[in-house]
């Protein structure tokens, strides 16, 4: 079996505040292989996005890696010091964020911004980098990219400017692209195009991606795994087509019957009681025993490690930890 | 829980207790605030009664007796005799009555204005933002001036002593109501797009009923700040009118007129008549001013 | 057929952008206009949910704004239950205001944060003076009970709350002047999916159990799919396709409502074939001539580009293009000639 790419290792991201340390990110574990698109699902305070920001080193201040280790091609990369981080970021690991505005200055032609970082990573002259971010600009689909590379961000659309960030992101050849819901400020009609985009270039070229979406449809259509977080913690993690069709874990199952679909006739969704606890509420046990309609005694007590229940497919759950050990 | 618990525990008052300035601010402003207030019953002398005025005690250095009497006074006297100490007590009580209302009527003026001007808009909002442009580009104290000038020839001379209080509350509080309209009408142009202010208007609530009731509280925040920084500025403005000489009669003399006693005996070598007045203004627009800072750090979200 | 409860009659209306008179006289420009809604048309039936659906620039949330009240129309007619809204006298119109409401789509904003709970849902009980003091609360206790709350929550203030338990609550102030038609702006778009689930299956059962007609607009086809009865395709303020829902998704007649029924995310997986989406939502300030979605369109002709394809009955209900009207024969001669 070929090395990951990326490995993480029993994540946890604690935030101290006046009222005590809250742990956002709780013994997460997972791997991306080389070339693969992992999808990171849950929904708003899960801690998806601050599982992409510890493996960038961006977490906000107060949030800190409180244990746990992430390794980049075997090598870890958490204890860096911040200046090696930034030469791994951009080069190693590009970046891909909800907000297109966020990633691009909007005082700078997107020439410049897209040349700069190409010299800061790779050795090409002036006029050699240019050629090439045009290429990459037309790679991404922008129009007569010769001429719009000396706009500015703003003369360019939304979908358009996704696409830039896209190509700055791809700049340097990076290993892993780490796209932090890169669609979801965007039209239905022009999300489609991006989600295409970023599965077909980072298959062109060889990186993997880490997509992190509360859209369980784009990862439907985009990843090869998916991971479920919730409350901080993994809940399921496998291949898309395992999760979706047959999940195992009950929150996933929950998750997939409240999403409405094209196809479907029923007249009700199904719905999970409550919603996902505060960080400075998270119940002893499974964090999710006060929703499951499955919780029995030892959800209330001990606290379900993920278990493997076939090959590359984990659940944390104590139904599926009790199937596995009886066979 | 309880009311004050819960106050106690609330963020902002967490964010009080974690700050040394702010409560060193808050106590050095509530003691000057509260001996102020209380000065007819903690100052040793009534330095606006002539009978209780020795003019023998004239130039007491402080902490020494008197040449003549052998009365000791804290911080020394003045030319006719007035104990520092209290003058200072009894200026401090001129100046803030005088602050706190000039911020009282510029808060009301400008926040009045700027709610307006945002509900309105159109040429209300710019026919008020361009006056307050207007005003905003000469110094406050110039327009203070004038307004203390026009008054004055406004007023016969008979009520000019007993009005000057009023006047200089009414100069100070029209120089100084632009900054609260102006982020009034920022912070309620922000609050009457929101959806909240849209589902009010949806059910018919009178207009004057939704600025009220739903948007002013929602924009009392920064209107607070500014109030408090205000607060200290007001104090200044009516210090450097007092001082200038067209503030407050001689006869309920404030801590700007006390400076400006003072300022006469600096080179004859009678350093504390203006000192003490100096320190007791600094210490209160300085530790008034620190608490504005401290307030608008604690209510800013994105400072945390 | 009865009579609608809303119809909607060549609704327009244009937004002035331009910028400030004073740089307009200095810089030499003319006064700009954005048409946000364009000679709209549709009824909605009593007790039935129509869904319009669009994405940025449609104009659906400027459609609901001007329903409600909320925005004037340029020109057209709104008449609730036979009664012309644009043309009633004031006091006429508040009577009616009383049978409509609305549900917004961000749940942290819709709610005053400086207001207890009970006085929020409260605000239209007494605006109205349909109920004060003791009944008042009785009444907002009633309500809060309905959506899945507890009365106890009328002491709270919106904070402490979820955004599903905000959105509750903003279902219970808008219940609380028992309106027959509430306009849905994009009820569940700021929230999770599972929260979603609860919030549109209330929505649902509560038009059951009151007898709701709801406006239901969205940009998200997989929530209209499940909640509509009939559905409006909107693109830069036009309605180019009317149908009814289960129509509408087997048989799209329009070619932009098919894109977009292409651009939904196949959750089931059944590796159906996608045709590619392209192209952008042009800027509304300057569109398209003729057919606005010409420049995307697989099915665009000449014609289109010159001439405004007028709305016609097809098989479903009603689309605006010249190339789903009658057989493609009919559009290239029409084309060439």
């Amino acid at each position: 079996m070929t090395e990951p790419l990326l490995s993480v290792r029993d994540l946890r991201v604690e935030f101290p505040t006046r009222r005590g340390t809250l742990t956002a990110l709780d013994g997460v574990s997972f791997d991306i292989m080389p070339g693969e698109v992992l999808g990171m699902v849950g929904e708003s305070g899960a801690g998806k996005s601050l599982t992409g920001a510890a493996i960038i080193g961006l977490l906000e201040p107060p949030g800190r890696i409180a244990g746990g280790e992430i390794r980049l091609r075997g090598e870890r990369i958490d204890i860096l010091s911040p200046d090696a981080m930034r030469r791994i970021r951009g080069k190693r690991i590009g970046m891909v964020f909800q907000d297109p505005l966020t990633s691009l200055n909007p005082l700078y032609t997107i020439a410049r911004q897209l040349t700069e970082t190409i010299r800061t990573h790779l050795p090409l002259s002036e006029a050699d980098a240019r050629q090439r971010a045009i290429a990459l600009l037309d790679r991404v689909g922008i129009p007569a990219a010769a001429r719009r590379i000396d706009d500015y961000p703003h003369h360019f659309s939304g979908g358009m400017r996704q696409r830039v960030v896209i190509a700055l992101a791809l700049c340097a050849e990076p290993e892993l692209v780490i796209a932090d819901e890169p669609t979801t400020a965007l039209d239905v009609s022009v999300q489609a195009q991006i989600i295409d985009l970023i599965k077909e270039i980072c298959a062109e070229r060889g990186a993997a991606v880490m997509l992190i979406t509360h859209d369980m449809g784009v990862i439907a259509e985009t990843a090869d795994r998916v991971a479920v977080l919730y409350a901080g913690r993994l809940a399921e993690i496998g291949k898309v087509k395992d999760v979706i069709l047959d999940a195992r874990h009950p929150y996933t199952k929950g998750l997939m019957g409240s999403i409405p679909t094209l196809t479907q006739e029923s007249d009700r969704l199904v719905q999970i009681p409550g919603a996902m606890p505060r960080l400075s509420a998270i119940p002893q046990g499974c964090a999710f025993n006060p929703r499951c309609p499955e919780v029995f005694a030892r959800c209330f007590v001990e606290r379900p490690e993920p278990v493997k229940i076939e090959s590359g497919r984990q659940v944390s759950c104590w139904i599926e930890e009790w199937k596995v050990g009886h066979g | 829980m309880n009311r004050i618990a819960r106050a106690w525990d609330s963020d902002i008052a967490w964010s009080f207790r974690h700050s040394p300035v702010a409560m060193l601010a808050a106590l050095v402003a509530l003691l000057i605030i509260l001996s102020a207030v209380l000065a007819p019953w903690i100052a040793p002398h009534d330095p606006f009664n002539p009978a209780s005025l020795n003019l023998m005690d004239g130039f007491t250095p402080p902490m020494e007796p008197n040449a003549f009497t052998g009365n000791v006074f804290w911080l020394g006297t003045d030319n006719q005799g007035r104990d520092i100490f209290s003058a200072i007590l009894y200026g401090a009580r001129i100046s803030l009555f005088v602050g706190f209302s000039a911020v009282v009527f510029a808060m009301v003026l400008g926040i009045s204005i700027g709610l307006l001007a945002a509900w309105r808009g159109g040429w209300v909002d710019s026919l008020l933002m361009r006056i307050a442009d207007v005003q905003l580009s000469f110094p406050s104290i110039l327009i203070a001036l004038l307004i203390f000038g026009i008054a004055r020839g406004v007023i016969p001379p008979a009520y000019r002593e007993e009005m000057a209080i009023w006047v200089l509350i009414v100069a100070i509080g029209l120089s100084d109501w632009v900054q609260f309209a102006r982020v009034v009408r920022g912070a309620a142009l922000v609050e009457k797009s929101k959806e909240y202010v849209q589902a009010a208007r949806l059910v018919g609530a009178h207009p004057a009923r939704i600025v009220l009731s739903h948007i002013l509280p929602n924009v009392m925040g920064p209107v607070l700040v500014i109030a408090t920084i205000g607060l200290a500025l007001a104090i200044i403005a009516e210090a450097t009118l007092s001082f200038l000489g067209v503030g407050v009669p001689p006869t309920q003399p404030s801590l700007g007129t006390l400076i400006r006693i003072g300022q006469g005996f600096l080179f004859s070598g009678e350093w504390w008549i203006i000192l003490f007045p100096s320190i007791a203004l600094l210490a209160l627009a300085l530790s008034v001013n620190l608490l504005g800072d401290w307030l608008r750090d604690a209510l800013n979200p994105r400072l945390k | 057929m009865a009579e609608p409860l809303l119809r909607v009659e060549g609704l327009w209306r244009r937004f002035d952008v331009s910028k400030p008179w004073l740089n307009r006289v200095i810089e030499r420009e003319k006064p700009q206009f954005l048409t946000a809604v364009a000679d709209v048309t549709f009824e909605i039936a009593r007790g039935e949910t129509f869904a319009l659906v669009g994405e940025s620039g449609s104009g659906k949330s400027t459609i609901a704004r001007m329903i409600v009240g909320l925005l004037g129309a340029s020109d057209g007619r709104i008449l609730f239950d036979g009664k012309d809204m644009t043309a009633l006298p004031a006091s006429e119109l508040r009577a009616l205001r009383r049978r409509f409401q609305m549900i917004f789509q961000d749940p942290f904003a819709s709610l005053n944060p400086r207001w207890r709970v009970g006085d929020i849902i409260a605000e239209p009980l007494r605006t109205f003076g349909l109920a004060t003091g003791a009944a008042a609360e009785a009444e907002v206790g009633r309500l809060l009970e309905t959506v899945g709350l507890s009365a106890k929550d009328a002491e709270k203030f919106p904070h402490e709350f979820s955004g599903g338990q905000r959105q509750r609550i903003a279902i219970a102030r808008a219940l609380s002047s028992k309106p027959e038609f509430i306009v849905c702006d994009e009820p569940t778009s700021a929230l999770d999916v599972s929260v979603q689930a609860q919030i549109l299956n209330l929505m649902r059962d509560l038009q059951d159990e009151f007898g709701l007609t709801y406006l239901f607009i969205s940009h998200d086809l997989s929530v209209v799919r499940h909640m509509a009865t009939r559905i409006g395709v909107l693109y830069l303020g036009r309605l180019v396709e009317t149908a009814e829902a289960k129509t509408l998704f087997r048989e799209p007649q329009h070619p932009y409502t098919r894109m977009l029924l292409d651009a939904v995310p196949d959750l089931a997986l059944s590796g159906r074939r996608r045709k590619p989406v392209t192209g952008e939502i042009p800027n509304p300030i300057s569109p398209p001539s003729g057919c606005a979605f010409h420049p995307r369109c697989p099915l665009v002709h000449d014609r289109c580009r010159e001439t405004l394809p007028e709305p016609h009955s097809t098989a479903t209900g009603m689309a605006a293009c010249f190339a789903t009207k009658g057989d493609r024969a009919e559009t290239e001669t029409a084309g060439t000639a």
